[in-house]
């Protein structure tokens, strides 16, 4: 029984998730485009969102993308660079645990906001809240993963999970066996974090895919936007009116 | 297909580059852009306009998408001016384009509702009693009456169906006509030209029943009554097409980007033709940024700074010389020439009345009227005394005379002499009254005497009863202005500089005004009418007629311009712009609104008078009659308080009364007919032996109450309703915030001829119904609320002062919810009463008492002197010496087919307006086809139908000179005979041209020139008042049928308005008895509070709006100057409170530099319903701009039976004055928004919350 459920949780689970994330985000932006956004509502009050927002994006930023290089990178590279287990973990429990921190104010903030503000707590949607509470749940598990590290600084258990996170990638069947016996927190992060991705499509958490990075790469000041129906191409469908 | 797949182009992205790399041109998606083009796209596009009361009537183009209206944007569709002028267009502001906000808003009034107590108390009643008896059982019963009359404004509505809230209205109306008279059902509805078909539908609904329709514009203190007393009309301006015309252009108390915004483009325009433009407020206005000087005119002495420019122009260019067209033009067009009695005062002489022709031996020849003929020297002819024609004599009675031609009635020519120096038996001193040294503690006076001593030619004349004095007008009138003209006298200024009455020296003492600025604007308004022929235009606002002596500022205004020429010249005259109230097509709405094709007269009642009484403002007056008695004033006991006054004029046929007897007027004529008498015979009889009495003299007695009202398009409690939290102590019955004590309280003295109750009533209404799309402060008091149609959503006709088209309102959409049109819910309620009406009353007869009306053959009815028949000073006559009685037929169950149809008068008397009556026949006839005929047996068979609004308004539009050309023909030719002269001319290349509902609906139409109006439309000329006048030589309807400038009645030279004087404002003492009474800690100003017309609304229409909200800040706020936080410790964004003992208002401060020290301006009617905390001092919610103030009347507005100064609806009479009050105002130590339930407070917390109950 117990292999079954961690077998659920850790080996299919997984692709449920992503499944439901990739094409949940996809069809979201093909149907519902109006729904593609923050959901900001700093226009209803700035109070705690200065310093709550920021706190809590730099933050997350910081751990999600220490998560994908931290998980993802085949453990050759960091050999090959010479990077040590122990120094990783080392590296992982002093940036993560100070970027943790941050976004944890942040989220402290934000939730104090959206719940004790009557204003915005009456412009709220259950998924406003419920993906708030998610991410605050998900922060403090991920804090409370640092005293269980802080037990093998060696970086046995880190490599356990890096061995995990690629073996769902490369689609290895019998993975969620490197994590069955790993401490419940770390197990309950995971399947937290899962959910999360599970939640993603049907959340204002879709605004991540449309970061405006790009503008960073932008080549021209001025952007031309040709009108299609001139050159054929596929926009030539839908004439342009001039408005009224 | 795929949003995300189309944006997969790697291998097509062309990334071209231009501009050296600068740019790029992408191929992306653009499909994402259709949600704006969707966004402009609509089905439909519909004309409509606002019903705002804001004489903008501009048109707009109301879009439809799905069945929704979307947005509004301005219509762009109106005909071209002539060449050389501007074009009307963009017409339109902010406000309109707000609209269509309220049709899907929150607060929409969706379904009918009514009071919980109500409904209960009625369901209860219902259960057992029929319709009548059960309204009877709820109301004679005083615990149940109170369950529901004392939570008004509680809270506590609930739905009910319309056909269950037209029952409880139509019993309700049953039972007050059955048990106390149908004069005691009142409907408040303003302003008929912003809606006239949904006033219409009201106002013949309480016509038919006998109801009584209460007057607006003079309640508003929009009517200023200098208009009346000086031209006989009731107010008439030019268009503002015309002050492009204009060379000179004052704006006084004006704020025409603000308030008129729609026109303001003419004024730019006009500048850019190079007028020039003078800005007078106290405040730095949007206006004043228009103008080449700006003077900031102490607040409420407007009258001084106009003297003092009239001083100038009297000295510059009548007296050291003489303009040739301003001689020639007072000569002709004013009362300048027309002799006046001096009488012996103490040592010196008082100008008494206008000398007769009645009081010469011969009467000059004159046989009809010739005491209603005043007369003037001759020059032409040896100087012999002559009665020019044109004066009101020759109105009635005779016909060809009443004409302006400069002759005397035999048709020789005359020149008239304007001053008699050169003819002058003897100089004598003559009195005149300073009211300039009146103390007042916020405005600067002098120290002259109050009477002032002029010297001045005068002749000697044999008349009748002896040897009389008679002086010029125009020498009495120089006199008065203190212009130096070698005759010797008092207080008389040698130069400018010097500080006597009337200079520019003393001006600047009173107003602030440096002398310099008031000569120079004074020397170049009269230099360019001089140079133009009277191309000076003064564009005045209600701020100056707001004001207690409001007649003296306009009085000086008037002066200025008939002194240069100005009225009736184009580009020139007085443009007084306040609210809309040009009905243009008015002869044709008259009998549609008034049921005058049924019966006549029509109940109406002047509603500041009637206010003033029914909501008990009276018993706190404390103004006295003798703070304003002249000190020149003739013999007489002027005793008695304001109300004493108001009541002498209501018995003595001045001013209208309702309710009018104590006796139900539908009894009066079985009681006559017991007596063995007629009842124009029985009715004076009686009230003089005191079988009847009059309601005016025991307003508080419950059987002179007014008892059910009904409000539709206003918003009497949250906006006009000066008195504010007197309306709810008394007439309502709730909870109040009114802290002063009345006269029984403090021990004054009491009323002399009204009966005095040492208990005052609270609570006089029975039921209050209110009409309305929104649930406006109104609504929020009433016992039953009707949802209306909104201005989208039904079909009407719109005019206004601004412009001479005729506007519709159309429906883009039908009434949402279960809102119905005006029409439609009076045409139920008519239904509904003639259904249950029978149960107590059939067909009946009413005794209707009217005052002498203006422009009718009555209106020469009191000659020359003033005699009350209660005091036995002569006998009561009907139509003379008291009001005229009339036995009008009420028809009830039949009440609802009356209404639908229109009645047998039209063909049997014909229609007319202001003394001009015509045959109307054909145009019935042609009603009846366009509407169809009556088909269902009974009394209306056969008549032309009224079925819907569209009916309604072709109806207006047949019968009505403007909109039917044969039908101008036939008034210009009714005219033609009493003046004597060709007239139809002017509207005859117009002839066929009949405008039709459809018309207006495709495209804004000019209407056709008609002797209803004094101006003219034309290719040649814009619409300006008083043209016809001028130029057609149309008289005046005053007394000496010229331009009044010398108001001769008893009570005006008894009050010291006989000519035109400054006099401060009032001292209301509402300040003192409140003052320390209830401190909070904070520091404390006292303050004059200013109302001016906002921004951010029109009255209180859009102040609830969102989109105005979110423009402005959001809530009720209060402008102060820097100086004045200062001292009270008040920053900007604070909530304040302001207050004095009529009650309370809460706001936030805006602290600005642009207003006046001394003075708080607080933008009128913001509703109390939004934003708005609770007061420290009252406990109750906020407060409006009205909580502060209180209605006080002025015995010269109640006069009548004397030609131009008779009464006429919305013509003349009392009006609600209120910007002589001042507020202690200091910071809220806490704000209080009263959001907790209200059960523990009964009396506090009226607005809260809404379903309480």
């Amino acid at each position: 029984m117990y292999d079954t459920i961690n077998h659920l949780i850790f080996g299919w689970y997984p692709y449920v998730c992503l499944t439901v994330f990739l094409v949940g985000s996809w069809f979201r932006f093909d149907r519902e485009q109006y729904t593609w956004r923050t959901g900001s509502s700093q226009l209803l009050r700035r109070r705690q969102m200065m310093w709550g927002s920021n706190l809590f994006h730099i933050g997350i930023l910081i751990i999600f993308f220490g998560h994908v290089i931290g998980l993802l990178t085949p453990i050759w590279v960091f050999d090959a660079l010479g990077i040590g287990h122990g120094f990783k973990q080392i590296m992982a429990i002093i940036v993560g645990g100070l970027a943790g921190l941050a976004c944890l104010v942040g989220i402290a903030l934000l939730t104090h906001r959206r719940l004790f503000d009557d204003r915005i707590r009456k412009t709220s949607s259950f998924a406003d809240i419920a993906v708030l509470l998610l991410l605050f749940a998900q922060l403090l598990l991920g804090l409370a993963t640092i005293p269980v590290s802080m037990g093998h600084l060696d970086g046995h258990e880190m490599v356990r999970f890096m061995t995990w996170a690629q073996g769902i990638f490369t689609v290895k069947p019998d993975v969620w066996q490197v994590v069955a016996d790993a401490h419940p927190i770390f197990k309950a992060h995971l399947f937290l974090g899962m959910t999360i991705f599970l939640v993603f499509p049907f959340t204002r958490l879709v605004h991540v895919w449309s970061a405006p990075i790009w503008y960073l790469g932008r080549r021209g000041y001025q952007v031309v936007r040709s009108n299609g129906a001139r050159k054929g191409t596929p926009t030539g469908r839908y004439p342009i009116h001039p408005a009224e | 297909m795929s949003h995300f797949l189309d944006r997969l182009t790697f291998f097509s992205r062309a990334g071209e580059k231009f501009s050296d790399g600068h740019g790029i041109t992408t191929q992306e998606d653009r499909r994402w852009e259709d949600g704006y083009r969707k966004r402009w796209q609509h089905d439909k596009i519909v004309r409509s306009t606002h019903g705002a009361n804001c004489t903008g009537s501009c048109s707009w183009k109301i879009y439809v998408k799905g069945g929704i209206v979307t947005w509004e944007t301005q219509q762009t569709d109106y005909p071209r001016t002539r060449p050389d002028l501007p074009n009307h267009e963009p017409r339109g502001c902010a406000r309109g384009a707000s609209y269509s906000w309220y049709l899907y808003s929150g607060n929409r009034v969706k379904y009918p509702l009514v009071r919980k107590r109500l409904i209960k108390l009625w369901r209860e009643a219902r259960a057992t009693h029929t319709p009548v008896a059960a309204w009877a059982s709820i109301v004679e019963s005083p615990d149940k009456r109170a369950t529901y009359t004392k939570k008004r404004g509680h809270g506590g509505f609930v739905r009910a169906s319309w056909d269950e809230v037209t029952e409880i209205i139509a019993s309700a109306n049953a039972y007050t006509a059955k048990t106390y008279g149908p004069d005691r059902v009142l409907g408040f509805s303003p302003i008929p030209a912003m809606s006239m078909v949904s006033y219409a539908a009201g106002s013949r609904y309480l016509s038919l029943l006998g109801g009584v329709c209460m007057s607006f514009y003079d309640w508003y203190c929009d009517l200023p009554p200098s208009s009346p007393q000086t031209w006989g009309e009731q107010t008439d301006v030019p268009e503002s097409a015309d002050w492009y015309n204009s060379g000179f252009l004052i704006l006084w108390g004006s704020n025409v980007p603000q308030t008129r915004t729609p026109d303001a483009h003419f004024y730019t325009e006009a500048r850019y033709r190079g007028a020039k433009s003078v800005v007078i407020c106290p405040d730095y206005s949007e206006a004043s940024k228009f103008s080449d000087m700006w003077l900031a005119v102490k607040q409420g002495t407007d009258a001084a700074l106009a003297m003092a420019m009239g001083h100038v122009i009297l000295n510059e260019f009548h007296v050291k010389r003489q303009v040739p067209y301003f001689e020639d033009y007072i000569r002709q067009y004013s009362d300048m020439p027309m002799l006046v009695r001096l009488v012996k005062q103490g040592d010196g002489y008082v100008p008494e009345r206008q000398l007769r022709a009645s009081e010469f031996v011969d009467g000059l020849g004159e046989d009809n009227n010739p005491e209603w003929k005043t007369v003037a020297f001759d020059s032409a002819n040896g100087d012999r005394v002559v009665a020019p024609q044109g004066s009101v004599g020759f109105r009635w009675g005779e016909k060809g005379k009443w004409n302006l031609e400069e002759k005397d009635s035999a048709g020789n020519d005359t020149k008239l002499r304007l001053s008699l120096e050169d003819i002058k038996d003897d100089t004598l001193a003559v009195s005149f009254p300073y009211f300039g040294n009146q103390e007042h503690d916020h405005f600067t006076g002098t120290d002259h005497p109050s009477v002032l001593v002029r010297n001045i030619p005068v002749k000697k004349l044999a008349l009748k009863d002896g040897e009389t004095i008679v002086a010029s007008v125009y020498d009495l009138f120089l006199a008065n202005y203190g212009v130096d003209r070698g005759f010797g006298g008092e207080h008389i200024a040698k130069t400018y500089d010097d500080c006597e009455p009337y200079s520019p020296a003393w001006a600047e003492k009173i107003t602030g005004v440096p002398r310099d600025q008031i000569i120079q604007v004074a020397r170049e308004f009269a230099s360019n009418a001089e140079k133009t022929n009277g191309r000076s235009m003064v564009i005045i606002g209600a701020a100056m007629n707001h004001w207690y002596h409001c007649d003296m500022n306009y009085r000086g205004v008037m002066n200025m311009l008939i002194m240069c020429g100005c009225v009736g010249q184009s580009g020139g005259g007085w443009s007084h712009y306040v609210g809309q109230e040009k009905l243009r097509p008015q002869s044709g709405w008259l009998p549609l609104a008034f049921g005058l094709d049924w019966s006549r007269p029509p109940r109406q009642q002047n509603s500041t008078s009637c206010f003033y009484a029914h909501t008990d403002q009276w018993r706190y007056e404390t103004l006295d009659t003798k703070e304003i008695l002249s000190p020149t004033a003739p013999e007489g006991p002027w005793d008695g308080s304001l109300i004493d006054y108001n009541a002498r004029a209501e018995r003595m046929g001045w001013l209208p009364s309702a309710p009018q007897l104590e006796t139900n007027p539908l009894d009066v004529a079985k009681q006559a007919k017991a007596a063995g008498k007629d009842v124009k015979d029985y009715v004076p009889d009686a009230l003089k032996s005191g079988d009847l009495e009059l309601s005016c003299h025991d307003p508080d007695n419950p059987k002179n109450w007014p008892r059910n009202m009904f409000v539709w398009r206003s918003n009497l409690l949250g906006s006009s309703g000066k008195g504010h939290e007197y309306f709810l102590k008394h007439l309502l019955g709730t909870s109040h915030g009114v802290m002063g004590k009345d006269l029984g309280e403090t021990g004054c003295s009491k009323p002399e001829d009204v009966a005095w109750h040492d208990e005052a009533p609270e609570g006089k209404l029975d039921l209050l119904v209110t009409l309305d799309f929104r649930m406006s402060t109104t609504c929020v008091y009433s016992d039953i609320v009707l949802p209306t149609a909104t201005w989208y959503e039904k079909n009407d006709l719109n005019t206004s002062d601004m412009h001479p088209f005729i506007h519709p309102l159309t429906g883009a959409v039908d009434p949402l919810w279960e809102a119905r049109s005006d029409w439609d819910i009076y045409k139920g309620i008519a239904e509904k009463f003639s259904e249950v009406a029978p149960e107590v009353l059939g067909v009946e007869e009413d005794v209707v008492l009217t005052p002498i009306q203006h422009d009718t053959p009555l209106e020469i009815a009191q000659a020359l002197d003033v005699k009350d028949w209660k005091r036995g000073e002569c006998e009561p006559i009907p139509g003379k010496t008291m009001p005229d009685v009339t036995v009008v037929e009420r028809d009830y169950p039949n009440l609802y087919k009356k209404f639908t149809s229109l009645g047998p008068l039209m063909e049997k008397l014909g229609n007319g307006a202001k003394g001009m009556a015509w045959n109307t026949e054909h145009e019935v006839e042609g009603l009846k086809h366009l509407n169809g005929e009556v088909l269902e047996t009974g009394p209306t068979q056969g008549l032309a139908k009224i079925e819907t609004d569209i009916d309604a308004a072709e109806v207006i539009l047949y019968l009505a000179p403007e909109t039917n050309g044969e039908v101008a023909v036939k008034a210009w030719e009714s005219l033609s005979k009493t003046t004597g002269r060709e007239h139809a001319h002017l509207a005859l290349p117009k002839e066929d041209e009949k405008i039709r509902f459809r018309d207006v609906v495709a495209q804004p139409r000019k209407i056709i020139s008609s002797p209803i109006w004094s101006g003219l439309e034309s290719e040649k000329v814009c619409y300006n008042a008083c043209y016809t006048n001028v130029h057609e030589l149309i008289p005046w309807r005053t007394l000496s049928g010229r331009q009044q400038l010398y108001q001769d009645h008893l009570w005006m030279r008894a009050f010291g308005e006989a000519l035109c004087v400054y006099r401060p404002p009032i001292d209301t003492r509402s300040v003192k008895p409140v003052i320390d009474q209830k401190p909070n800690g904070e520091k404390q100003i006292v303050l004059n509070f200013i109302t001016p017309h906002q921004k951010w609304g029109i009255h209180s229409t859009y102040t609830d709006n969102l989109l105005m909200l979110t423009l402005s800040r959001g809530g009720p706020i209060v402008w102060i100057s820097e100086i004045d936080a200062a001292k009270a410790d008040i920053v900007d964004n604070d909530w304040v409170e302001a207050f004095n003992s009529n009650g309370a208002l809460v706001a936030r401060a805006v602290v600005s530099q642009r207003i006046k020290e001394g003075t708080i301006f607080m933008y009128h009617a913001q509703e109390k319903i939004v934003n708005v905390p609770g007061s420290e001092t009252t406990g109750n919610r906020g407060g409006i701009h009205n909580s502060v103030t209180r209605a006080v009347l002025k015995p010269t507005h109640m006069i009548g039976g004397y030609v131009q100064l008779s009464y006429g609806f919305n013509y003349y009479g009392t009006i609600g004055t209120n910007r002589d009050e001042f507020v202690i105002v200091r910071k809220l130590s806490k704000v209080d928004w009263l959001d907790r339930p209200d059960s523990s407070t009964p009396t506090a917390n009226p607005l809260s919350r809404e379903a309480a109950e």
